[in-house]
């Protein structure tokens, strides 16, 4: 049974990131958790409130301590590290990993540590290597790596980099990828 | 492949015992006590260590940190230096010009704790503000942190020259009314702040996990540094904050921090929500 849903999206990515949220089913009861980078002058809950507009399920800009909560959306605010505790998030600022802050990275890892198998990596378009790293630490602890097909990603190197740091459980176009999820966490969960 | 799944598990409950035997020693040894800390970051922050050591566990990292001090001093160094920088969150500052100063009028001298100071950014830009606002000359400012090593660099005044440019864009957005570049002198190894910006300023070793208030305050400030500790600890600082500020005073928490869902929410009212800053009105 799954219980967490991570997605790590580079700048530019907020078609893809918002694309998937809406073809996510509503049935779909896990909390969703998103590193996008952005650049630090970001208007806090610039990002939630454009996704507010395009998904129905509510979306928050994560504070410390904010708990974790079936059906919602929690986005990493812009120039901190988000982590995931088990129940709830936590920040940083500690320095930028890969230059960046959120670092995707750090959200996977931490999500693999707090969750372990129970917990999904979704790496969307990007131009550099974030997410790899955190996306094979939850593979490794026997979660589910997914990644964008690089060849339809706007930007393909974070695709490129996930899939050359661990065997990806699947390789998917955009369009597919919320029917899949949704296999995960509610067809699963029903045999 | 679940074999390889079963190995990373156990690997991962290892770490975690380990983790907390160091931990332990560390407190018995040295007496910092992070046993509190939050633990996501902290075990980031420690394996961090155990790298740049050239050490492979945290078993091989607590057997270097209780025979060898200097260790300490680094791993200390790791867990206490929190990356910020001038005038961090711009609004935050224009919103202390705003709400806070009038107060600080009020009175014919006034205290200010900026409790955990690290390297002395937020230090620095405050008393450039306060000083800016006319109010510097009657406030003492006691900067306080766990750490003498980055005591000693805030005392010194000097940041990275390359910095200066995004510093000086955020004093720019905060409402700085001079040059900037009036405050520092460039040097060889960074650009030296003006002497006259901490004659007003205490510098202190405090640590918020065990030592306890030092004098009364009018503002507390205190941002990005209570997201690296665990709930039990937070409110356990906030009782420290609370009974440190004299009736009507100002504690300000970091963009993404607040005192809701803390002991002592019903004690502040918001003086502004947005910037995180609660006023003690019971």
């Amino acid at each position: 049974m799954y219980r967490l849903i991570c997605i790590g999206a580079s700048w530019g990515g907020f078609d893809a990131v918002s694309r998937l949220l809406s073809d996510i089913p509503e049935d779909v009861e896990q909390p969703i958790v998103i590193a996008q980078h952005r650049h630090r002058s970001t208007t806090a809950g610039a990002l939630a409130d454009l996704l507010h507009l395009r998904i129905k399920r509510p979306v928050q800009d994560v504070e410390d301590k904010t708990p974790i909560e079936p059906c919602r959306v929690y986005i990493a605010p812009p120039d901190y590290h988000l982590l995931v505790e088990r129940g709830s998030f936590a920040l940083s600022v500690d320095e930028r990993v890969q230059y960046a802050r959120p670092s995707i990275d750090v959200l996977f890892e931490s999500a693999s540590h707090a969750y372990g198998p129970a917990a999904i990596g979704i790496i969307l378009t990007g131009a550099n290597e974030d997410g790899a790293a955190g996306l094979a630490a939850i593979k490794a602890r026997g979660g589910v790596a997914i990644v964008q097909d690089p060849g339809e990603a706007a930007r393909r190197t974070m695709p490129d980099a996930a899939i050359a740091a661990t065997a990806a459980d699947a390789i998917l176009p955009l369009e597919q990828m919320g029917k899949f999820v949704y296999g995960l966490c509610v067809e699963t969960a029903a045999n | 492949m679940a074999s390889s799944v079963e190995e990373q598990a156990a690997r991962d409950d290892v770490d975690e015992i380990e983790l907390s035997l160091l931990l332990e020693g560390v407190y018995r040894r040295y007496g910092f006590d992070f046993r509190e800390y939050a633990p996501a970051s902290l075990r980031r922050r420690v394996w961090r260590r155990v790298h740049a050591e050239g050490l492979t566990t945290l078993s091989a990292l607590q057997d270097k940190l209780l025979h060898d001090p200097a260790c300490m001093e680094r791993l200390l160094l790791d867990l206490s230096i929190n990356v910020t920088a001038m005038f961090r969150d711009p609004t935050f500052y224009a919103a202390f010009r705003e709400k806070i100063v009038p107060l600080l009028r009020t009175y014919p001298f006034t205290r200010i704790w900026i409790a955990g100071c690290s390297t002395g950014e937020e230090v620095y830009s405050l008393a450039i503000l306060l000083h800016e606002a006319g109010v510097y000359e009657r406030t003492r400012i006691y900067a306080t942190d766990i750490n003498d090593t980055v005591l000693d660099r805030a005392r010194s005044g000097v940041f990275p020259l390359d910095k200066m440019r995004e510093y000086t864009q955020n004093y720019i957005s905060a409402g700085g009314e001079q040059a900037f570049s009036e405050y520092y002198v460039a040097k060889y190894d960074g650009a030296q702040f003006q002497r006259s910006l901490v004659e007003n300023v205490v510098f202190a070793q405090h640590n918020l996990v065990s030592d306890r208030s030092f004098n009364e305050f009018n503002v507390v400030v205190c941002r990005n540094v209570m997201i690296y500790f665990d709930r039990a600890l937070q409110d356990r600082v906030h009782r420290l904050f609370y009974e440190s500020l004299i009736n009507f005073g100002v504690l300000a928490l970091g963009a993404k921090e607040s005192i809701r869902f803390s002991p002592f929410e019903d004690r502040y009212e918001e003086l502004d929500a947005a910037e995180r800053l609660y006023k003690k009105v019971k």
